[in-house]
């Protein structure tokens, strides 16, 4: 689709256009699925490299001037190092803050503008918006996995859950006897189609996946992926939050380029053909970075940026085939 | 299954043989001589040499302690455990009627000092940093270091002597036929010594289960039920409760030691007619068999008490249970 033709179809002050398209984004009743704007999260805490007695309080952002936008029908990637604040930004989304955290800026879901409240109304709710966490530590160790897909059921609603998971169970291959183990006896990727039907069990229109694929090699997870690329296919949204950047280029529609608690660049996966089509120099940086291009860090790359994305860059090749094999079980 | 009883019961005897050698041991060392205690100062002091010699003889003081303690463990093991010095019955009958009243004090405490640390604990970790929080834990700060039998002294002075609620002292009324005493009547009797036992008991329960609800309020599971679209109590109801049922559960059955340490003390103020009064009488008389017969039934009650912990964990806990169907 054509730049111009898209804004036309904006009806909301939301003209934000600091990111570029591709053909499946499309704006369902002129808006976004989700947007993010100029959003600021901080912590009061005491100046750290002020001497102890004389330390002041002062607000300290984790997250600064981010802003993000999922359209329907599409897979946004968020692409940053380990450990900077990109699992923040998906609580910060669901409306999950700490009472202590400063947050400033704009959520917009469904074309309605989110507090917390209003986020505490949508999430895990039908037409709302659901997590896939990480890893099997997300589900409650003592409870049977097939109750935890159901979820908690408000009064009159049990049955119906639990035709829904059977249905789930059905369509991602999991046996009936699933359900009656504990998160304990899951195999890998039972538990990762065990945590995607908690999150469809609640009809949600967009998904949070906070790094869905841990301990996958590029392949598997690619393929373990394909399940987000049919929700969003149907007409969801997906926020793909992952530190691996050649799996967010395999998959995704955009790709956001996550740095130092903002987004420095959100555009289209085909920019990343060449780096002349993309704008911020980090993200050019992570075009040569990655394996099949020089590999070069090409011009001025700072030190942080090669601890960030190092190792990542190169874990696809690297990833020891014990951790493939227990993914087949 | 089998080798888990063996197992356990081999440990028990143990135990309790260690118990009571070293109790026996103890009371030996001890500077109270059982033969003056037993026979009264003032007869003690116009006594002869030669009759306090044959009164030596006769109470064998001069036996070895180690023949002492196998013919008290031979004695045992044919199940006589003795007469007491001091009570002049047979062991077995004074432990008998004491256990009752202990074991109902005990009992009382447990279950109170349980359900309310369980529920404050849980309140005040769920409101973390909150007023609530911050009200229990100095409650259970100010508990935690004030000793059992001060406080029993103070709630005799305020709801006994100064408001007159509860009777000053002893399981039934002075002075009433042991058949009339009516069920209202113990109850009463039994009320001031169990709040002071269980209100001590609480502060270690609730500090604990605050700090065990923390790592659950912070655990990805939680984080991941209220993303869901539960709210924080739903969430605590579903999971944080079931999770926090195991450590509490060790925890409260590991607390009998503490309670029954506390029962010696409060039995003591309250004049109390339990074991823990009858184990200070013995240590203070002498009272070797009294004493190792107390003992060894203590520790028999806390070795219950953790084993029991320790099947209900395996029970509960389906890492534990299919672990070890599988193993």
């Amino acid at each position: 689709m054509e730049e111009r033709a898209h804004s036309a179809e904006h009806t909301h002050l939301q003209t934000h256009h600091h990111h570029s398209h591709t053909a499946s984004s499309h704006h369902e009743r002129g808006h976004h699925l989700l947007q993010v704007s100029s959003l600021s999260i901080g912590f009061r805490m005491y100046d750290p490299d002020a001497p102890y007695f004389a330390a002041e309080q002062r607000v300290s952002n984790v997250i600064e001037d981010l802003s993000i936008s999922v359209h329907v029908g599409e897979i946004v990637a968020v692409v940053g190092a380990s450990g900077s604040g990109k699992t923040l930004l998906a609580d910060c989304i669901m409306g999950l803050y700490e009472p202590n955290a400063l947050v400033t800026g704009e959520v917009w879901f469904d074309g309605q503008n989110m507090g917390a409240d209003s986020l505490a109304t949508v999430r895990g709710r039908a037409g709302g918006i659901a997590l896939v966490p990480q890893s099997v530590s997300h589900l409650d160790p003592l409870m049977r996995v097939g109750k935890q897909v159901e979820g908690f059921s408000r009064r009159g609603e049990g049955s119906a859950r639990a035709a829904r998971r059977v249905k789930l169970f059905e369509r991602y291959g999991l046996d009936e006897s699933v359900g009656r183990m504990y998160p304990f006896e899951l195999s890998g990727g039972m538990a990762r189609r065990v945590l995607l039907c908690c999150a469809l069990a609640g009809d949600p229109k967009l998904i949070i996946a906070d790094e869905p694929t841990p301990g996958l090699d590029l392949d598997l997870a690619v393929k373990a992926l394909e399940d987000f690329r049919a929700f969003a296919d149907e007409g969801g949204g997906v926020m793909l939050i992952t530190h691996d950047i050649e799996l967010a280029l395999r998959v995704a529609d955009r790709v956001a380029v996550f740095r130092d608690g903002t987004i420095v660049e959100e555009t289209s996966v085909e920019s990343f053909a060449s780096p002349d089509l993309l704008k911020h120099p980090f993200s050019k940086a992570l075009w040569h970075a990655l394996p099949e291009h020089d590999f070069s860090w090409a011009g001025a790359v700072e030190g942080s940026m090669q601890q960030g994305f190092g190792a990542c860059v190169s874990a696809g090749g690297e990833k020891p085939s014990s951790v493939s094999g227990k993914e087949e079980a | 299954m089998g080798k888990f009883v063996v197992k356990h019961i081999v440990r028990l005897t143990l135990l309790l043989l260690a118990v009571s050698a070293i109790a026996f041991g103890l009371i030996a060392a001890s500077p109270v001589d059982p033969v003056q205690a037993n026979v009264g100062q003032a007869a003690w002091v116009s006594m002869s040499e030669a009759k306090r010699a044959q009164l030596a003889e006769y109470w064998g003081v001069n036996t070895p302690i180690w023949e002492r303690y196998v013919n008290w463990l031979g004695a045992v093991l044919h199940g006589d455990l003795g007469t007491s010095l001091r009570y002049n019955a047979p062991v077995a009958d004074v432990i008998a009627w004491r256990a009752g009243n202990t074991l109902a004090l005990m009992a009382v405490a447990w279950v109170v000092s349980g359900v309310l640390g369980f529920a404050l604990g849980v309140v005040a970790g769920v409101k973390r940093g909150g007023v609530v929080d911050k009200v229990v834990k100095a409650y259970c700060f100010v508990l935690a270091s004030t000793p059992a039998f001060w406080l029993g002294l103070l709630f005799l002075m305020v709801f006994a002597v100064g408001l007159g609620w509860f009777p000053i002292g002893f399981s039934v009324p002075i002075g009433k036929a042991a058949a009339d005493v009516t069920f209202a009547e113990v109850a009463h009797h039994m009320v001031l010594p169990a709040i002071t036992l269980s209100v001590v008991g609480v502060a270690q329960i609730a500090l604990h289960t605050r700090e065990k609800t923390i790592d659950v309020m912070e655990s990805d599971y939680m984080r991941f039920a209220r993303a869901r679209g539960l709210t924080t109590w739903q969430a605590v109801r579903r999971h944080g409760l079931r999770n926090l049922a195991l450590p509490a559960i060790t925890l409260q059955f590991a607390s009998i030691s503490e309670i029954f340490g506390g029962s010696v003390l409060v039995e003591q103020v309250f004049s109390y007619p339990g074991l823990g009064q009858a184990a200070v009488t013995a240590a203070l008389g002498g009272d070797a068999a009294l004493l190792c017969a107390i003992a060894v039934f203590s520790a028999a009650l806390v070795f219950g008490g953790n084993l029991i912990a320790n099947i209900l964990y395996g029970v509960i806990d389906p890492r534990i249970r299919k672990g070890e169907v599988s193993r």
